[in-house]
């Protein structure tokens, strides 16, 4: 099956400014993929360039695996704008009737599908009211609507979360893992590094329009997870048992500090400590965050 | 239905939700009301003069038909400035206005075609314009037939040519807008406008005082904008053959514009609009 989205050295120079010097990605089928750099970094016309906004000036890039631009892929493509305006004179009902009826989709399944997300989003009680008495959080979310009313095999998401609060920052995130459950893939523009951490596959980071950098999210906690176990009544001997899971093994005061190959050892440790007569409190994995990651690949400068 | 039917629906239902064309039919229903009573007056004071100073009653029934005709041409003058002032507030913001906040960024990526986008619109104003023009003007010349009982010859020709003018300046927005932001269309529309209407004034001086070079200059600026050289028909298909030997005066055309020049308008709105596609098909949005 064809990626849903493969790019190739494609590039956007506006004047004699590269806004997008080459970049070069592959997301998969049902993938969650997330898109991080600095401000500037050239993700929106990125994005842009693979929704056929934007002419590349070089380059090539597929979605769904027709060339970008390809109208036929476009109904299988949904779009959440970023600081996006919609028709505000319009009521949320008829708004997401619009997109549909321009998506060509047929009278029935439009109908059942727009009542559907309504209800997902949280916004049938203000199906009614104009778009212009929305507050920001509520055009996000029938925007958000807006970008699955087709079943979208791949969906953009230029920064979905900005202006919602915490329930609204959930409810994007159960989206996203619902469609993505349903073999959607998503591309995922954020800033928001804790919510590209909890909901992405893989992430590509971006800086001076290349990607510089592509990481896989489960691979942060695998081999590389440090834990921290705080733990009282622990002798020499049962500290260097440990040795059999993990290594780095340093005790300080009541915490134990080691670095195990993954967490599915934890329960094994714990087992381990609890026979050994010790005194366990907690023990807590440390993630190495995806922050620290960035802030390394883009440097303290953000690239600036 | 297809999705330029879709855009131009959604560009007339736009119109009328947010009170443009209300703004517009209110102040155009003020303005044949107006025109009404002003006219209500002097046509009643034009009738005693020219019934004491007119030295036959033949006379004066020729003399009060032609005062009559000149006065519609000058309310039809007026609603015809109007709609194309209409037909410039409709068109400078809409795709620039689009592009600017990011509204288009959703329609554009659905699976329809730009040119469908500029089509739709192009449609859906071209609707409401004739729905304008034909209240205003319609307005004008049902008042002077209740007033006076007279109907324009080639009143549907002569409409034909004023709507036909608006859907030119109409054009010629929805193009700027396309490459420009709003006010600059605006500006750049009525810059056209100016300057196809001191045109049509050099060429019908020109005409009047047999000056060639006058002429010329006024038909290079119809073939700029050949908006004004379409009013200019329409007045000489509704004129009466007598008014029309009157020069100098936007309401009578010394200076007619050939059919040829009609035939160049309509190519030049089909051009136009052909720009204002291929303009929109290689922005970037």
């Amino acid at each position: 099956m064809a990626d849903a989205i493969e790019t190739n050295q494609l590039r956007k120079v506006f004047g004699d400014y590269a806004a997008v010097k080459g970049l070069t990605l592959q997301v998969k089928q049902s993938e969650v993929f997330g898109f991080l750099g600095p401000n500037g970094a050239g993700k929106t016309t990125s994005m842009k360039m693979l929704l056929g906004l934007i002419a590349p000036t070089s380059g090539e890039a597929s979605l769904l695996g027709k060339p970008i631009g390809y109208r036929e892929a476009m109904s299988r493509v949904g779009f959440l704008p970023e600081h996006f305006r919609f028709q505000e004179w319009l009521t949320a009902d008829e708004f997401l009737l619009l997109h549909g009826q321009l998506l060509g989709m047929k009278k029935d399944d439009l109908q059942q599908r727009r009542d559907e997300l309504l209800e997902r989003v949280g916004l049938t009680p203000f199906r009614k009211k104009h778009l212009r008495t929305f507050s920001k959080g509520m055009l996000q979310r029938v925007g958000l609507a807006q970008a699955l009313l087709n079943r979208p095999a791949l969906v953009f998401l230029d920064e979905p979360t900005s202006g919602l609060d915490p329930v609204g920052r959930r409810l994007v995130r159960d989206v996203i893992r619902e469609v993505r459950a349903q073999g959607t893939s998503v591309f995922l523009n954020s800033h928001l590094l804790s919510e590209i951490e909890v909901t992405c596959d893989r992430v590509g980071f971006i800086q001076h329009g290349e990607v510089v950098r592509v990481l896989d999210l489960a691979s942060l906690s695998n081999g590389q997870t440090s834990v921290t176990i705080r733990v009282s009544n622990l002798g020499a001997e049962s500290l260097n048992g440990l040795s059999q899971w993990g290594r780095e093994i340093q005790m300080d005061g009541e915490f134990v500090h080691m670095i195990v190959a993954a967490d599915t050892v934890l329960p094994e440790v714990t087992r381990y400590l609890v026979s050994q007569n010790a005194e366990v409190y907690s023990i807590t994995p440390n993630r190495t965050s995806l922050e620290d990651i960035f802030i390394e690949t883009v440097g303290k400068d953000g690239g600036l | 239905m297809s999705a330029i039917s879709i855009i131009g629906r959604l560009t007339f239902r736009e119109a009328i939700r947010r009170r443009i064309m209300l703004a517009g039919l209110v102040l155009g229903i003020a303005f044949v009301i107006l025109f009404s009573i002003g006219t209500h007056f002097i046509f009643g004071q034009i009738a005693r003069n020219t019934a004491v100073n007119m030295p036959s009653q033949m006379a004066a029934n020729v003399m009060m038909a032609e005062t009559t005709n000149g006065f519609l041409m000058m309310g039809l003058y007026a609603a015809t400035f109007l709609s194309v002032a209409m037909a410039a507030l409709l068109g400078a913001d809409t795709l620039a206005g689009e592009i600017n906040s990011g509204t288009i960024q959703t329609i554009a990526t659905k699976p329809i075609r730009r040119a469908d986008v500029v089509l739709g619109k192009w449609l859906g104003f071209a609707w409401l314009l004739g729905l304008y023009v034909l209240l205003m003007c319609g307005g004008i010349v049902l008042s002077v037939f209740i007033q006076r009982g007279h109907i324009p010859q080639n009143l549907w020709i002569g409409l034909g040519l004023i709507y036909m003018e608006a859907i030119v300046i109409m054009t010629i927005t929805l193009m700027l807008s396309a490459a420009f932001p709003a006010l600059a269309t605006g500006g750049i529309v009525f810059g056209l406008y100016g300057l196809s209407f001191i045109g049509g004034w050099i060429e019908e001086i020109g005409a009047a005082l047999q000056s060639d070079t006058a002429i010329k200059v006024g038909i290079i600026t119809s073939l700029i904008n050949p908006s004004e050289s379409l009013w200019k028909r329409a007045v000489f298909e509704m004129q009466s053959p007598i008014m029309n030997m009157f020069w100098g005066s936007p309401f009578a055309s010394a200076s007619v514009p050939s059919l040829l020049m009609m035939g160049y308008a309509f190519l030049y709105l089909l051009v136009v609009l052909f720009v204002a596609v291929r303009i929109f098909q290689n922005r970037d949005l």
